[in-house]
């Protein structure tokens, strides 16, 4: 932006407007307050809440595979119901993100296949594998749990429609952490032979559990920017450090030990210290060579083919004869009389 | 009157954004003539008092709603699921931030 004062003829006329718009967006982020869908926004703050929101939107609907892959193999109708319970939730909170998403001008297609073609990213949690039915515990308790601290303050992100979402997906969330953990705690009860599989699962997701909130402060170019335009509201690592904080004790209480020999409670911070993940691996993963990144994109690309004909066939019907198309026009701008279609209500 | 406008104006349901970072809601009706007098009329009938920064009207015919009377069989999936609340599993008391 110049700062030099431009006569006021036509070149000026045109930068005055934005200038204002910037001032009035900027004023509504400096008052804490939304940016609503039709409010003026920057370029790069649209682009970057659309592949926030979509990379969000996306995670969810990866992250119904490796618990997808479960729901035949449930030990009982009880946790069979609960876990199908679960995936629908993921799905659901997936549909909610995709449609926070195209408030931004980017349609549903679009985005489907962006995460296809692997030109937008999804949490890299999903990578990972799923061995054992403890792992159904795990997720809901470590990999949920810190997708709840990561979404509560995301509640009061900038971007209005982003925000509803988080309200909504954090009110459902809170049954997946806490049937994961009640998983684990009957696990824990019983056998000796089922209490090694819990720690053997927690040993296998709590460093990329980690990982989830993304890497150090001072290798994440973005968080600046995303602060102050108040699409994030904390650091990767003050979300890291509360996780570890919440962890800790229920860690304890289940009986579990967290596998880093670093966490220790540090009483001038009042806050536990603890290990780095293997940044490189988090690297890695993101860039496509962790153990799934294949197989979960194949599946999503399969699932998004083998449904095209389902797509199609519903437009065909809903463009149909006799389904009332002879008023599917005119509705839009709403600039004309109106009153050719009056008379149409019987209510 | 010249009977200029024959029967009813058509109905439009009004919903008002209270401030920004809320959803619009549903508030009530009104009749208007077109798109744009509906706008104006709502913000005269629904918000004299600041109640809202943004309104959207939509004709009730173009509303798909389901109805009072299928209610049972609409909602009834749901009726019976009570895992999906939270307080369906029994955390101990002394488990922390859950």
């Amino acid at each position: 932006m110049s700062v030099v004062a431009e006569p006021a003829h036509e070149p000026a006329h045109d930068a005055e407007p934005e200038a204002e718009l910037e001032a009035r967006f900027q004023s509504v982020i400096a008052r804490k307050d939304r940016i609503e869908p039709r409010d003026w926004m920057p370029d790069a703050y649209r682009r970057t809440l659309v592949r926030q929101v979509a990379q969000h939107a996306h995670s969810e609907i990866i992250g119904m595979q490796p618990e997808g892959s479960w729901i035949s193999r449930a030990p009982s109708l009880r946790r069979k119901a609960i876990l199908l319970a679960k995936v629908q939730d993921e799905a659901g909170h997936g549909l909610y993100l995709y449609s926070a998403a195209e408030t931004l001008g980017v349609s549903r297609q679009e985005l489907t296949e962006m995460l296809i073609s692997g030109r937008q990213k999804y949490s890299s949690i999903f990578n990972y594998p799923t061995l054992s039915y403890a792992d159904m515990g795990t997720i809901g308790w470590l990999v949920d749990g810190a997708a709840i601290c990561n979404q509560v303050p995301l509640c009061r992100t900038s971007f209005g429609p982003y925000g509803r979402a988080m309200i909504r997906i954090c009110k459902e969330e809170s049954f997946h952490q806490r049937q994961g953990y009640e998983l684990l705690a009957t696990m824990m009860r019983g056998t000796d032979e089922q209490r090694a599989m819990v720690q053997e699962s927690v040993d296998r997701f709590w460093w990329p559990s980690l990982m989830m909130f993304g890497p150090p402060d001072d290798a994440s170019p973005n968080t600046a920017q995303s602060m102050a335009w108040g699409v994030k509201t904390h650091t990767n690592d003050e979300l890291r450090q509360r996780f570890v904080d919440m962890t800790v004790p229920q860690a304890a209480a289940l009986g579990v030990t967290l596998p880093d020999p670093d966490l220790v409670w540090n009483e001038q911070r009042g806050a536990h210290d603890f290990g780095q993940p293997d940044w490189d691996e988090l690297w890695a993963v993101v860039k496509g060579n962790g153990p799934c990144n294949a197989q979960r994109v194949a599946h999503r690309k399969r699932a998004w083919d083998d449904g095209a004909w389902v797509r199609e066939a519903a437009l065909a019907f809903a463009n149909g004869p006799g389904t009332g198309s002879d008023f599917g026009t005119g509705t839009g701008t709403g600039t004309g009389t109106g009153t050719d279609n009056d008379g149409t209500e019987t209510a | 009157m010249t009977g200029q406008i024959s029967g009813e104006w058509p109905l439009y349901e009004v919903f008002v954004r209270g401030k920004r970072g809320l959803n619009h809601v549903h508030v009530g009706s009104l009749h208007a003539p077109d798109d744009q007098l509906a706008l104006r009329h709502a913000r005269d009938v629904y918000t004299r008092r600041n109640e809202g920064v943004s309104i959207w009207v939509v004709r009730s015919s173009a509303i798909t709603a389901s109805s009072p009377d299928e209610k049972d069989p609409l909602f009834a999936p749901s009726g019976d699921k009570v895992y999906r609340h939270p307080t369906f599993y029994d955390i101990p008391a002394d488990v922390p931030h859950m």
